[in-house]
């Protein structure tokens, strides 16, 4: 179910002094299976974009098509749409409301009208996909540590069983060990036929996950493609105030010391290609 | 000069009668011009520290002094606060001005400064942290980066001895994590401030001269980053991490290239690869 955006555009408060253009012209294709990571620094348009492809913001100008089909159509089904793209919001622990873990998760899945057995495993399905004690299901969302919170949220969208998972910024805030459970979770979904799009700050988990990067700046798409073509453009992105994966800022930093390696996307790769260079000067040297 | 600007001395803290302990028989001293990492998981007792340094919260058992002074005793209120000033991880929460210029002044008037004397302070705080361009915007249209630095600068005015930062940088983006980090390290350096940094990132922790780890409301680690960065099994145990070139420093090492455990950041990691043979 590609998600196609066609020269789309988004203005905040037209038609007065305080109108802003927050996206111009964004023209690209979500494809099926992608793990597009989406990045760019505050403001440049990433959490409006995100709000497009289900729907929740309506484009100022052009179209997005959720198979072939414009959703923002007169009699378009939002309700179906919302369940086939499912979005987590920034900091989606706020959102819990529930008395138990369960409850909250069997939220949207009871109201797209699931009953029974069948709910039951919609719900203990989705909490297993996100590596949570078993003993948190009947706990109530209050009682866990914000990390995990954040990982019930997580399930409610997931029971959901969307085809494509809209994540922003899903791992702002956690500690070190949270970061890495959770970007685990987010590409277990992925290899499990998800597609995903996510909002990240963190490049060394773009590097690691991603299989394109799409970067907005100042409301523009202004770069798409495989992590390694877009971080081996260091110049262009440090110029738009974001990081490179640190272990491509020493790539490069070496090659301008004379070391000629290949572009590293991994610390693993970097010390394989080092290691490389470093055996050639030897075997020159002797 | 004092020997220490910030001092805990057996401290214990318990949010409520009855309650665990998130701040548990700790023992600390910051010495004046120290910048210090505070690292520790979520809900390892990081952010009750912060605040117990600058006496938002007082011991339940124990003792805390910032300049000398005993936050528990009234009387030292208004200038234990002026001494320590604290920074909080949402930009959005601390400010309270519709004007950046009365937002800075916002604490001078509290701690009662001449308003003959108020301009200059502003202006001198907000040069210190680059924001001396922004002195007559709005606060909410600035960027998150922006905003933290304004924070610092309302504390700045008030010429403090100490800063704490509680994960001053989480929400903001790479830029204004790099703007908020390099502006507390120069005032470090050059006016001497004493920092207490609590991060969850860890290549920033790698500049500071001193890291602690929290776990559990207690202090487990204290030294410098070598001295810490290199038990990165007991850190992960803690579900903290080693900075990014600390783990690439540990593949050459195991590939029997001479790196040393000191190279840490990007600069001298380049440096050792480079001069490696």
């Amino acid at each position: 179910m590609p998600i196609k955006i066609e020269h789309m555009y988004h203005t905040y408060q037209p038609g007065t002094p305080f109108k802003s253009d927050a996206l111009e012209d964004i023209d690209f294709t979500i494809e099926d299976g992608d793990l597009l990571a989406l990045i760019g620094h505050t403001g440049s348009g990433k959490s409006t974009l995100a709000q497009h492809l289900n729907g929740l913001l309506t484009p100022t100008a052009g179209r997005v098509l959720v198979d072939g089909q414009d959703i923002n159509r007169k009699g378009a089904d939002r309700k179906a749409l919302r369940q086939r793209v499912g979005l987590l919001f920034q900091y989606a622990e706020y959102q819990l409301f529930e008395e138990t873990v369960y409850k909250d998760i069997a939220f949207g899945p009871r109201n797209q009208g699931l009953t029974g057995d069948a709910l039951d495993a919609r719900v203990r399905s989705a909490f297993m996909k996100v590596h949570l004690p078993a003993d948190a299901l009947e706990k109530s969302p209050f009682e866990l540590s914000g990390g995990q919170m954040r990982r019930v949220a997580l399930a409610g969208v997931v029971a959901m069983e969307p085809e494509v998972l809209v994540l922003d910024e899903p791992i702002a805030g956690l500690d070190p060990k949270g970061r890495d459970e959770l970007t685990d979770i987010i590409h277990e979904l992925h290899r499990g036929g998800v597609t995903i799009v996510l909002i990240s700050h963190n490049m060394d988990d773009v590097a690691r996950i991603a299989t394109r990067v799409a970067v907005l700046e100042k409301g523009r798409l202004a770069m798409l493609g495989t992590p390694r073509e877009i971080f081996s453009r260091g110049d262009e992105l440090e110029a738009m105030g974001l990081d490179v994966p640190q272990t491509v800022q020493l790539c490069r930093r070496l090659r301008a010391g004379g070391m000629d390696l290949p572009d590293c996307l991994t610390a693993e790769e970097l010390c394989d290609a080092i290691c490389a260079a470093k055996g050639g000067t030897r075997r020159g040297n002797a | 000069m004092e020997e220490f600007i910030l001092r805990v001395e057996n401290v214990s803290y318990a949010y409520e009668e009855g309650a665990g302990m998130a701040v548990q028989d700790m023992n600390l001293a910051f010495r004046p011009g120290e910048m210090t990492a505070v690292l520790g998981h979520n809900g390892s007792g990081k952010s009750t520290l912060a605040k117990l340094l600058n006496g938002l919260y007082t011991p339940t058992v124990g003792k805390v002094t910032v300049c000398g002074m005993d936050t528990a005793l009234d009387e030292h209120t208004w200038q234990i606060r002026q001494s320590a000033g604290l920074v909080f991880q949402n930009p959005d929460n601390q400010l309270v001005a519709s004007i950046v210029r009365d937002d800075v002044a916002f604490g001078l008037e509290n701690i009662g400064v001449p308003s003959a004397e108020m301009p200059g302070r502003i202006e001198d705080a907000l040069r210190d942290v680059g924001m001396l361009d922004f002195i007559d915007r709005a606060p909410h249209m600035l960027s998150g980066g922006q905003k933290q630095r304004i924070a610092i600068a309302g504390i700045l005015a008030m010429r403090p001895r100490a800063l704490i930062l509680d994960e001053a940088t989480a929400m903001l983006d790479p830029k204004g994590r790099r703007e908020v980090f390099s502006v507390v390290e120069r005032l470090n350096r050059e006016q001497g401030i004493t920092v207490v940094w609590i991060t969850h990132f860890m290549e920033e922790a790698a500049r500071c001269r001193r890291v602690i780890v929290m776990d559990q409301g207690k202090c487990v680690m204290d030294g410098t980053p070598a001295e810490v960065f290199t038990q990165a099994e007991r850190l992960r145990a803690m579900r903290l991490d080693v900075p990014p070139m600390v783990a690439l420093g540990d593949l050459l090492r195991a590939r029997g290239l001479r790196i040393p455990r000191e190279a840490m950041d990007i600069e001298s990691m380049a440096r050792e690869v480079l001069a490696c043979r």
